[in-house]
């Protein structure tokens, strides 16, 4: 269509500035570029090009949603037949104990990761945005963690969190503890040993982010600091930092998102336990539906946490507004 | 202005406990992975090496477990997918880009919704439409799910947006069509991006468990993750073998991290700056 435009443009103005079109050639031209195209295949490419995508998305995510919102209104359980119970199931969250149990775990996960996987990995960045010898080796072996899938990586973990394990022999061994930790047997540890190995994971993922923030910032700025006598330290403070702001903005939503949806380092590390301490929201939703058939149940979790992870999207979308 | 020694030496002893923390469980996994039945892996202190290094434990998972099987599946679901996500999201992206139609505006908001929702609420409907459409315990069912994310997309359209229109218009008054615009002009200058997307479609894939887990209850279409996870429940006590069989399915990833580190981290960056 643009093209058709630019086309129609073209012969338009040459027709009137050469005087060679007359008027009734030049309505009838004007009349064939502006009517709509007809129903032939040219009107159909942009649908085209757009099907493959459209159809797995459409029946992929799109439907499952309308499908689970309307499944949580039903006593949905694959084996009899379901009927519709209206707001029985949430009702039914709401009184049960282990559904807040879960939710309180995973508020609280997202409590103490995000903050550290927005911070710590800015240090990161900061520590391997040199041109030193061997800091492409560097780069590799943080991005390293990225990479392992996360069953690996929740098995490489229980093994390091053994009680006679690597961990408690460098803690013993240095002094830092008296006694073997049980990290993940003990219920009043587990849940921060496993956010421990999330924080592992997602360190590699968000200095890349904050990597490319770094260069994104005019090299000028630092120059002219330089020249000002500005320490390099106050160059991190208020050069760096202010300038990161919408990389930062974007790792908080990136993180907190990724914390909501915990799931397989609890499930290849404790299953949930010891007595429940490691129950995330997806792990509660995962039960429900897979373990006890709950699927009504256990999609009306799931539109719980949808919406919760909608408001953290559009908090999000404030932050970044803000910063611009 | 340059470093002084000292800041470079604090720089460097930075990066060497930073890469402890991230190499030091792999490298105790090999460790382990690496010793001998006869050898007390739960001696404290514990042994950091080996005594007899050897690799009778790889061969001893690979008699109890199909690993190669698991290596082929993995590595086949992850190509069908990769490809996929690269072709459809790079031809949803041209029209986005480039064309005015009917309903780009709801298209649009349809795809961005489509980024907030998390799979663990969908994982319950999508089975049950995996079900119905006979796609479970298939190689299809693992990888459809995948095949096209509205991030890839928006890729994609944010690189088509950054080549110039005239080339596009070229072509078209050469009598090009459409897909051939997409295939011969658009589709070559957007390689970075492909290479990104390709990247970031791989570790997804390449990591996935919970879908897998799933979708398959026939361990012959078992991938690497589900397959690791298998031989952990099985033998939960024998570290040795867990770990070979952990390591067995972080080399083939690593490798192909060591040869693309390129595409890993500077793609990495570009979807950032983009995404």
């Amino acid at each position: 269509m643009q093209t058709r435009n630019t086309m129609r443009e073209e012969l338009l103005t040459s027709g009137t500035g050469q005087g060679q079109l007359t008027s009734r050639v030049r309505q009838k031209l004007q009349a064939a570029f502006t009517s709509r195209p007809s129903f032939g295949l040219s009107g159909l490419t942009p649908y085209l090009f757009l099907l493959p995508a459209c159809v797995i998305i459409g029946a992929f995510v799109l439907y499952p949603m309308l499908h689970a919102i309307m499944a949580s209104l039903t006593d949905y359980n694959m084996i009899t037949e379901s009927r519709f119970v209206g707001l029985d199931n949430y009702k039914l969250l709401v009184q049960d104990p282990f559904f807040w149990n879960s939710l309180k775990n995973t508020l609280l996960y997202l409590l103490v990761v995000v903050p550290v996987l927005v911070i710590a990995p800015i240090f990161l960045a900061l520590l391997v945005n040199h041109a030193l010898p061997g800091i492409k080796f560097f780069r590799a072996v943080f991005y390293l963690p990225v990479i392992t899938s996360l069953v690996v990586t929740g098995l490489i973990w229980k093994w390091v969190y053994e009680e006679q394990g690597i961990l408690n022999y460098f803690l013993l061994s240095t002094g830092i503890t008296d006694n073997p930790v049980a990290f993940l047997t003990d219920p009043a540890n587990a849940l921060y040993s496993v956010m421990a190995v999330t924080v592992w994971t997602g360190l590699g993922y968000y200095m890349v982010i904050y990597l490319a923030g770094l260069q994104s910032i005019p090299k000028h700025l630092y120059e002219a600091a330089d020249v000002e006598g500005v320490s390099k330290w106050r160059q991190t403070l208020f050069i760096t930092i202010p300038l990161l702001k919408p990389s930062i903005a974007i790792v908080a939503v990136m993180s907190s998102i990724a914390a909501m949806k915990v799931f397989e380092e609890v499930y290849v590390m404790t299953q949930g336990g010891p007595l429940d301490a490691t129950k995330t929201l997806v792990y509660f939703i995962y039960q429900s539906a897979f373990e006890e058939f709950e699927m009504g149940y256990a999609a009306a979790a799931g539109v719980v946490l949808f919406l919760l992870t909608l408001i953290l999207s559009l908090v999000n979308l404030f932050l970044l507004r803000k910063d611009r | 202005m340059k470093s002084s020694p000292l800041a470079i030496a604090l720089r460097y002893l930075g990066l060497l406990c930073v890469a402890m923390l991230t190499m030091g469980p792999f490298l105790w996994l090999l460790s382990t992975a690496l010793k001998s039945g006869g050898e007390n892996i739960f001696a404290y202190p514990p042994s950091l090496l080996p005594e007899h290094a050897t690799f009778e434990n790889f061969g001893r998972v690979l008699e109890t477990q199909p690993f190669i099987l698991y290596l082929k599946n993995s590595v086949l679901v992850a190509l069908l997918s990769v490809t996929a996500n690269l072709v459809f999201a790079s031809l949803a992206a041209y029209p986005l880009a480039r064309m005015e139609f009917r309903g780009k505006n709801l298209i649009f908001v349809a795809l961005l919704s489509s980024m907030m929702i998390p799979f663990q609420l969908l994982m319950i409907p999508v089975y049950d439409l995996a079900i119905s459409l006979g796609l479970q315990n298939s190689y299809l069912g693992l990888v459809l799910p995948h095949a096209c994310t509205a991030f890839g997309v928006f890729l994609m359209r944010q690189a088509f947006l950054g080549i110039p229109k005239a080339l596009e218009e070229s072509a078209l008054l050469e009598g090009l069509n459409r897909l051939q615009i997409w295939w011969y002009v658009l589709v070559p200058l957007v390689k970075p991006s492909l290479a990104t997307l390709a990247v970031f479609s791989f570790i997804a894939v390449w990591g996935d468990f919970l879908w897998p887990l799933i979708i398959l209850d026939d361990p012959s279409l078992y991938t690497l993750p589900l397959g690791v996870n298998r031989l952990a429940n099985t033998f939960s006590m024998d570290w040795r073998l867990v770990a070979a069989g952990a390591v067995f399915s972080i080399l083939p990833i690593l490798a192909v991290f060591l040869f693309s580190q390129k595409y890993f981290i500077e793609g990495a960056m570009r979807g950032a700056v983009k995404g």
